[in-house]
């Protein structure tokens, strides 16, 4: 339960402050902290345009990513306490619901037949897959490491051991983060902020949803960095009383999002064809995770 | 003799350019180009002479720098062999002529409309039925763009053939924003108008295409200009080039992502933009420049003023490129992509940027030079890559040097003359011809005045004008993500195209 809130409340500010970061970056004063969350407020007292060439697969898509992702934040632990649903192979669940959500997100850009959106499709749909193992080498090797499969669990049991599991935390902060940044659509593999069609990944999905709908998807994008920030932080937190873990993870959302914001000033986004290859890259990090589990157990004679 | 040579603003009478055969007008000009990479066509085109077609066409030479005028009679029905099967350069100017006089060309490779002027010759080709070209499978696909676009940019419809992510072809569709200028420039009788519409064929080549109307102008009504009135001029075009090319690398920072470029040289444009603005009341130059006159006079105060504004501009633009070719992730961007090779470029002959990027030295300051440019002996900047790190490059060493030739210009600032503008009018069946290097590239304004001194013909070339091909080429095996940068690092106009 606890994790639900901080995560509702992280997800406010997290996008404000890379757009304030990005924005004071390039010499602006920038919106607001809480623009992100007006800008939504706003969508939600909108109605919904559809359309003429699209089915109710575009119409029930937003609601159904929207959803994945709420059912995803709610196996999400906060270090001793639970989520608000827990059990063994929950983080399978996580995946597999966001990927749900995404699959319908997916056949909805499909739906209006416009072959940008097609484009975008594709692309999301290249880039989730190579994203997926990455993901799950890394969960499963800590799952190997700690006997647990629970997210709970995993995490509650992640601080006991040597300084190479505080390692192994920050080798994993970087798939997760990564991961993050693939299934959000930032930079350097997409840039949320262009007008650029032909150039887009997720916002070109996105371009004939409206209104509602559109709110919908945006929380749904607020929603997702903060849980993977909470992920992050479960990394961390262990078992700290909540004086220190509740700062902690507050401390670790702002550094993301800061983190986030500078990389989105300062360089300059990957060309397409790198992408695949730059997201294959943290499927070779969590190999590394992998092998140092194996260490660490003393699986090497 | 079967053609004749005349200089940059030159005017000769009418008659005094040879007439031929189709056949000798067709060797003449194609033999010019074979084997000359100096040579390149600068006009070509035709109008109606009593029953018949004049086709005049004009080979500018960049060693001798002379222009090599012939011109030849047809008629609308008859059927010729085209320039274009021997030289692709010619292909944008037959299919102008095709539309607008239904000339037929025997073995022209494909005759499709340019972009549709009212008075053109086949009404039933409309924008809506375009004969695009498409390649028949079930694994490429095709994508549509435009002619409404996400950005702030004119209207075009650019049609992709893919394979996946790959470009395998892409077809420019202009034509949207044809106004009927040449024509306006024969309707409008006011000098004033007339100066009015040669700004407005190119929205960000002010000052080129005044420039270019004025000399024509001048030339045709026999002024002599004195020399306050060509230092405006020069001193304004190479603002306009420094304003357009540091926007332009704004521009492509943004298409890739790349927040700190995009912000700071969008900054920096404004300077100079303002100071047009103070020097003539608008930012994008228009009103200051006239047919033999000066109305907004460079004064020893402004020439202050630039230098102030050009010590703080230098500094920040240096080190922003500095960062800008220094970053790894931009240059990734950069390099290989969009090329256009040297062989290319030549046959379908680019002017300006688009042919200095790929080792083809076109740059009028240089073969033809017009206001004080011949006492700046420009030296062009040539790359030899083609690609967008080669067009990227070449705006940067271009900022610095107009930066370099406006301090060097503004030492001497030339006293205002009193003179007033007397009125003359154009002399009669004449003939002229005025080349600009524009911020894009080469600029070509022709006129030709009747019995009673009226315009009968007025046509004009924006560089635009060929180079948007030389875009179509540059995104061949590119990815599709990659055309934007592409068509950013060529900045095209479409209004300069469309006319």
């Amino acid at each position: 339960m606890l994790s639900l809130i901080l995560i509702l409340i992280a997800s406010a500010f997290f996008t404000g402050i890379i757009l304030r970061v990005k924005s004071m970056a390039s010499g602006r004063k920038g919106p607001g902290l809480f623009q992100p969350v007006k800008d939504v407020a706003r969508l939600f007292k909108k109605g919904v345009v559809y359309s003429e060439t699209t089915s109710f697969v575009f119409q029930i898509a937003p609601t159904i990513y929207f959803s994945s992702v709420v059912m995803a934040m709610l196996v999400v632990p906060f270090g001793q306490s639970k989520g608000f649903v827990s059990f063994n192979g929950d983080f399978i669940f996580f995946a597999y619901v966001l990927a749900l959500g995404k699959f319908f997100s997916i056949i909805s850009a499909m739906d209006t037949g416009s072959s940008f959106e097609g484009m975008g499709a594709s692309r999301e749909a290249l880039y989730s897959m190579f994203a997926e193992p990455a993901f799950f080498i890394l969960m499963g090797s800590l799952a190997l490491l700690t006997g647990h499969t629970s997210f709970q669990e995993i995490f509650a049991a992640l601080h006991i051991g040597s300084y190479i599991s505080y390692a192994l935390a920050i080798l994993g902060t970087f798939v997760l983060m990564m991961v993050a940044m693939v299934e959000n659509s930032r930079m350097p593999i997409d840039d949320p902020k262009t007008h650029l069609e032909l150039t887009m990944v997720h916002e070109v999905m996105i371009l004939d949803n409206s209104g509602f709908d559109l709110g919908l998807i945006l929380t749904a994008g607020y929603l997702k960095f903060a849980i993977y920030g909470a992920l992050v932080v479960n990394l961390f937190i262990g078992v700290f009383p909540y004086q220190y873990s509740i700062p902690m993870f507050f401390v670790i959302q702002i550094v993301l999002a800061t983190g986030v914001g500078l990389i989105e000033s300062f360089m300059a986004r990957f060309r397409m064809s790198h992408n695949a290859q730059f997201i294959f890259v943290l499927t070779s990090v969590s190999l590394l995770i992998f092998f140092g589990v194996l260490m660490i157990l003393g699986k090497f004679a | 003799m079967i053609y004749t040579t005349i200089v940059n603003n030159q005017t000769i009478p009418v008659a005094d350019i040879p007439e031929v055969s189709y056949k000798e007008f067709f060797g003449l000009n194609t033999g010019f180009l074979t084997n000359s990479p100096e040579r390149h066509c600068v006009n070509y085109f035709g109008y109606p002479a009593g029953k018949q077609i004049k086709l005049i066409c004009c080979i500018a030479d960049d060693h001798t720098h002379e222009i090599a005028v012939s011109s030849c009679r047809v008629t609308a029905s008859d059927s010729l062999d085209s320039f274009t099967a021997s030289n692709f350069s010619f292909e944008k100017f037959e299919r102008e002529i095709h539309e607008n006089f239904g000339i037929g060309y025997n073995d022209h490779p494909w005759l499709k409309p340019v972009r549709y002027a009212h008075n053109r010759a086949d009404q039933t080709k409309t924008i809506a039925n375009y004969p695009f070209f498409a390649i028949e499978s079930d694994e490429l696909h095709e994508v549509g763009v435009g002619p409404i676009h996400a950005g702030i940019i004119e209207p075009g419809h650019f049609r992709f053939i893919c394979n996946g992510e790959q470009i395998l072809h892409l077809e420019i569709q202009l034509g949207y924003q044809h106004r009927g200028i040449e024509q306006q420039f024969l309707e409008k009788k006011k000098l004033l108008q007339r100066a009015t519409i040669a700004e407005s064929i190119a929205g960000d080549t002010v000052v080129g295409h005044t420039t270019a109307f004025s000399h024509l102008w001048e030339s045709l009504c026999g002024y002599q200009v004195s020399r306050d009135i060509e230092f405006s001029r020069t001193i304004a075009l190479e603002l306009e080039r420094m304003a357009v090319h540091t926007g332009d690398l704004s521009a492509v920072c943004t298409d890739i992502a790349y927040q700190l470029g995009s912000s700071v040289f969008g900054r920096l444009r404004t300077p100079i933009i303002n100071f047009m603005q103070e020097w003539g009341g608008n930012r994008l130059s228009k009103g200051l420049i006239r047919p033999a006159s000066n109305p907004s006079p460079f004064t020893p105060e402004l020439a202050h003023r630039l230098a102030e504004i050009l010590d703080i501009f230098e500094p920040d633009f240096l080190e922003m490129n500095e960062q800008l070719f220094s970053l790894p992730s931009t240059l990734s961007r950069f390099e290989r992509t969009g090329v256009v090779s040297h062989d290319d470029v030549l046959s379908i002959g680019t002017v300006g940027m688009a042919a200095r990027m790929s080792g083809l030295n076109r740059d009028i300051r240089s073969s033809h030079p017009f206001s004080l440019y011949p006492e700046l002996n420009h030296e062009p900047i040539i790359k030899h890559h083609g690609d967008v790190y080669s067009r990227v490059q070449i705006r940067k060493a271009e900022v610095k040097q107009s930066m370099q030739y406006i301090r060097n210009l503004i030492q001497n600032v030339p006293k205002i003359s009193e003179n007033g503008p007397v009125f003359k009018s154009p002399k009669h069946n004449s003939f002229t011809l005025s080349l600009v290097e524009g911020w894009r590239g080469e600029i070509c304004h022709c006129a030709i005045t009747d019995e009673k001194g009226e315009l009968i013909l007025y046509k004009v070339k924006d560089p635009s004008f060929h180079n948007w091909l030389a875009l179509a080429l540059s995104v061949r095996n590119n990815e599709i993500s990659d055309f934007p940068i592409c068509n950013k690092s060529f900045n095209l106009s479409y209004s300069g195209h469309d006319l």
